[in-house]
């Protein structure tokens, strides 16, 4: 079924687990010593996340072995509905945190 | 006008093959579920957004996750992600035709999901009984506990957090019922009969899963329906689809984790 050759081997996705572990592991170090302010350990926090979800749907989910429309088409339009939720709400979160409303 | 209509016809039924390939390369169960798992996000992507916008604009949010907490999330995102690699070793066997190790790896991945679920369940009693509860329901017998202030000053926070995980937790409770289903099919029903029965009598009634646990019993009725209206042998294919679903229960966890616990970290 997929038009993309690939090295389909079980060692792969061991790698990925042992990455996803890693990746948790550091998250988990940099909760524990606070070194980053909030916001900049917010942003590391989501890179951090957005490279393990990668890994789930690039090998997990197996969508980097599938065919380039259905790749392009179902990560484009998630990410444009996420991004149209960003900017509508977010902005707005952070007006009602300056205007001081208790 | 005439010709139009005809040469429609023409494109429509031509020689060009009664069969035609399908659009994405990939078999329609397949293409089904990766269209509902695109809608889910949507779900999880708008209560995530729901509990950053009020995480935003509220000055006093509470941190209220201790090395304990931390420590219990952490073990229960290793559950998940090792879940993931058993059912990606049961997708594998699944394809090469071994029926046995097929149903062990789906076997390890439920194990996995249901120690996710009672470790969170814990977590969950634990808070309850420490005072945060949502507005409007019933507050926790005996003294109040390190958390009933914050329930009271930021209601915001048990809303978007039980909102929260409590749909992830439902997520997940459908998988394990899911892959029961296509690991041991009408077996499965008689198992989970006896889990949901049990645990309706043994988990004390104040406590909110013995409500809770009546998803199991509503997920009985629901694969009893499919199981003996439709009672089919799961090939390969089906049991890729449904690790489909089990891989994004463990991607949605990936920005619970992080958002919702290690932002509220209380480390001292």
């Amino acid at each position: 079924m997929h038009d993309v050759p690939h090295d389909d081997s079980k060692g792969q996705y061991f790698w990925v687990w042992g990455a996803l572990l890693v990746l948790t592991a550091a998250e988990v170090l940099l909760a524990y010593k606070q070194v980053f302010q909030p916001v900049r350990m917010l942003e590391i926090l989501l890179i951090l996340s957005v490279i393990k979800s990668a890994l789930i749907i690039g090998y997990f989910m197996h969508l980097k072995f599938e065919r380039a429309l259905m790749r392009w088409l179902l990560v484009i339009s998630v990410t444009a509905c996420f991004i149209i939720m960003y900017f509508f709400f977010f902005p707005d979160a952070d007006r009602i945190l300056q205007l001081g409303v208790k | 006008m005439a010709d139009a209509t005809l040469q429609h016809d023409v494109v429509q039924h031509g020689s060009a093959g009664d069969y035609e390939a399908p659009l994405f390369g990939a078999y329609s169960k397949k293409v089904g579920m990766w269209l509902f798992l695109a809608s889910d996000s949507l779900t999880f992507g708008a209560l995530l957004v729901a509990f950053s916008y009020n995480r935003i604009s509220m000055a006093a949010w509470p941190t209220p996750f201790g090395k304990e907490s931390i420590a219990n999330a952490t073990i229960m995102t290793a559950c998940l992600l090792s879940s993931s690699l058993t059912m990606v070793l049961g997708v594998f066997a699944a394809q090469r035709g071994d029926r046995a190790w097929t149903r062990n790896w789906l076997l390890a991945t439920m194990a996995f999901g249901t120690a996710f679920i009672v470790l969170h369940g814990m977590e969950w009693s634990k808070l309850i009984g420490e005072g945060l509860t949502l507005s409007g329901f019933p507050k926790a017998a005996g003294p109040a506990g390190e958390f009933a202030a914050v329930s009271q000053a930021v209601p915001q926070f048990p809303a978007t957090f039980f909102g929260l995980t409590a749909m992830h937790m439902l997520h997940v409770t459908i998988g394990v019922i899911y892959l029961g289903v296509v690991a041991l099919r009408k077996l499965f029903l008689a198992i989970l009969a006896v889990i949901y029965i049990a645990g309706y009598f043994l988990i004390p009634s104040d406590n909110v899963f013995h409500y809770g646990i009546h998803v199991l019993g509503l997920g009985l009725i629901l694969a009893a329906v499919i199981l003996f209206l439709k009672p089919k042998d799961y090939d390969a294919h089906d049991v890729e689809v449904s690790g489909l679903y089990w891989h994004f229960v463990d991607l949605v966890w990936m920005f619970i984790f992080p958002l919702v616990y290690l932002m509220s970290t209380k480390i001292t």
